[in-house]
């Protein structure tokens, strides 16, 4: 308001009105972008661009859709059959929830490979978690809208996960339920809650990005900028190369939604909820897996239930948790392998979560444990899960770092 | 601004009122709004039904909807019976006899809910094709909970016995549940 408007024109007209030019323009041509930023730095953008594909096509298919129990089901066949395009704005809202969180994964993955919780991003990182909820629930409540017998199956026994709290338990899964089983009054809350809650996922978002340019990006050195040298301005540079990576995502996503909409969801979940008929084996979203396969391993109700949320609680905690000064794992030895073995353990206890936990484990038919019970499995690759994150304090006491170079520019010039 | 307060204790008064009624308000809004979204006078109207169980051969099952949730009624054969009071307490998980899961003199039916004390499953078993699990009862596919025939969890990670709902005998065979 004190600076001197240097927009012309009806930018500069608005600006004096309203002071949204000059955010905007700082936003995008005055953000400082450090010059080595690799295509890890896109899938935050393509989360955000995700987002709004999902609001819009639910937006749009929310205008369809009727949440009752005696129509979901049908109304949601209703819009694959008769509603012009509609098979393709639900394919499009169903795989956006998988490409969504591929796209979060991959972003998560980067902060934590490159230390990007680190230097002042505690706030950036635990809102990050904040939106990982956020999305877990809205995408939980939205797949119970279909009303198949899985979405039907699924909520029932989520919403059981409650009843392992001590004492109140049994009164809050009824409260949640608004009655005696998952019926009516369950679907319609969780209707409203999917329909308001992403809304409030796109307010975290603003302030996870407003963390974000107050502390400003991480880089794959985890070195800070140090002056005009390492950066190069958002626009054009970024956001064309941001264009190129979106385009290349957005291809495979439209891949899946045109040749293989079904591919990552159960077939029967195009069967009509039926309250008495559990289906013989009940998987959650692909999405899910690594915490159900976490929640499974537990013998004990209670204890499996605190073992999912602590696996998500833990993530948040790794601000505090990695005491290393050094941010990115390229000049930690020992921390890169960790974190290699921890992805490969998410990424089996994923393929745990799907099986049934007597049957010996198998990836696509082969025994790749030998004899192995899926539940075994299950419990070994959880303590690696939660082992990375006991061990990752005591890692700078005996971690010898590789030789890091002094800035960005030294790293790619090869003076300062 | 630099005018005397004549009296404090008027301001503390404003304020301190203005709190209570905020912190007051907010509260009952709260437990109000947290009260609409418990079952409703409609979903609470429906909590009884009767069966009649007249058409049950020894052996046999059937399964009827009780507050949206199915209940197991099954009329088990003598060896059933002296298989489930066979049973020592100190086996049981969730230990109870067979006569407190049972009316006197009825011990013939056993009525429970059927639905899995780990996360709410339906159990398999009613039907004579079924899976019964290790102990004859039932058996929850979902996370391999085994039930024996007075429906307690036997093996597997439900930590309860299945529920005995509130039913009575209004003749010989007919029952009112809840």
């Amino acid at each position: 308001m004190s600076q001197a408007n240097q927009y012309k024109g009806f930018a500069g007209w608005l600006e004096k009105r309203l002071p949204i030019i000059s955010p905007a323009d700082h936003f995008f041509n005055h953000y400082p972008t450090p010059r080595n930023l690799n295509y890890f730095w896109n899938f935050g953008a393509i989360a955000g661009l995700l987002m709004g594909l999902m609001i819009l096509t639910g937006l749009i298919l929310a205008m369809q859709y009727t949440p009752s129990t005696l129509h979901a089901f049908d109304s949601v066949e209703r819009i694959m059959r008769d509603v012009n395009y509609g098979w393709l704005l639900r394919y499009l809202h169903m795989n956006g929830a998988s490409f969504f969180f591929i796209a979060v994964y991959i972003h998560i993955f980067r902060g934590v490979y490159y230390g990007s919780y680190k230097g002042e991003r505690e706030v950036l990182w635990i809102l990050g978690i904040v939106i990982l909820v956020l999305m877990m629930a809205i995408a939980f409540m939205g797949y119970s809208l279909v009303w198949g017998n899985m979405s039907f199956w699924g909520v029932t026994v989520i919403t059981n996960l409650f009843s392992a709290i001590p004492v109140v338990g049994d009164t809050l899964v009824t409260w949640l339920w608004g009655g005696f089983s998952v019926d009516n009054p369950t679907l319609n809350r969780f209707f409203v809650l999917h329909f308001a809650l992403p809304f409030v996922l796109l307010a975290v978002v603003g302030l996870h990005v407003l963390a974000l340019h107050q502390v400003g990006s991480n880089n794959p050195l985890g070195i800070d900028m140090k002056g005009p040298q390492d950066t190069m301005s958002f626009h054009p540079y970024f956001t064309m190369e941001k264009l190129f990576f979106i385009g290349l995502f957005f291809t495979i996503y439209f891949l899946v939604v045109f040749f293989a909409p079904n591919m990552l969801g159960e077939a029967i979940n195009y069967e009509p909820a039926n309250p008495l008929s559990t289906p013989e084996h009940i998987v959650p979203e692909w999405y899910f897996l690594p915490f159900y396969a976490i929640l499974r391993s537990i013998p004990d109700k209670l204890g499996g239930v605190i073992a999912m949320g602590g696996a998500i609680v833990a993530l948040g905690l790794l601000p505090w948790l990695d005491r290393s000064p050094i941010r990115s794992a390229r000049f930690r030895p020992v921390f890169q392998i960790m974190v290699f073995v921890f992805v490969i353990a998410c990424i089996i206890l994923g393929f745990v979560g799907a099986q049934v936990p007597a049957d010996a484990f198998q990836i696509y038919g082969v025994q790749v444990f030998g004899s192995l019970s899926v539940l075994r499995t299950g419990q070994i690759f959880t303590a690696i899960y939660f082992g990375f994150f006991v061990l990752l304090p005591f890692v700078p006491l005996f971690e010898r770092p590789r030789k890091m170079p002094r800035s960005i520019a030294e790293a790619i010039d090869g003076h300062a | 601004m630099a005018e005397q307060v004549q009296d404090e204790s008027k301001r503390d008064f404003l304020a301190l009122s203005a709190y209570v009624t905020l912190g007051v308000g907010t509260v009952a809004g709260t437990l109000g709004i947290l009260n609409s979204l418990t079952p409703s006078a409609d979903v609470l109207a429906l909590a009884s039904i009767e069966v009649d169980v007249a058409s049950l051969a020894p052996g046999q099952a059937i399964t009827v909807m009780w507050r949206g949730k199915p209940v197991f009624i099954r009329r088990r054969t003598p060896e059933q019976i002296d298989d489930a009071r066979g049973v020592a307490l100190s086996a049981l998980k969730d230990p109870q006899t067979d006569a407190e899961r049972t009316v006197e003199g009825k011990e013939e039916y056993l009525v429970v809910v059927g639905v899995c004390t780990h996360l709410g499953c339906i159990p398999k078993g009613q039907k004579e094709a079924d899976v019964r699990g290790d102990f004859g009862g039932w058996y929850c596919p979902c996370h391999g909970s085994h039930y024996d025939i007075s429906g307690r969890i036997r093996k597997g990670p439900a930590p309860l016995n299945l529920p005995v709902p509130e039913y009575e005998f209004l003749s010989d065979t007919n029952i009112k549940i809840g």
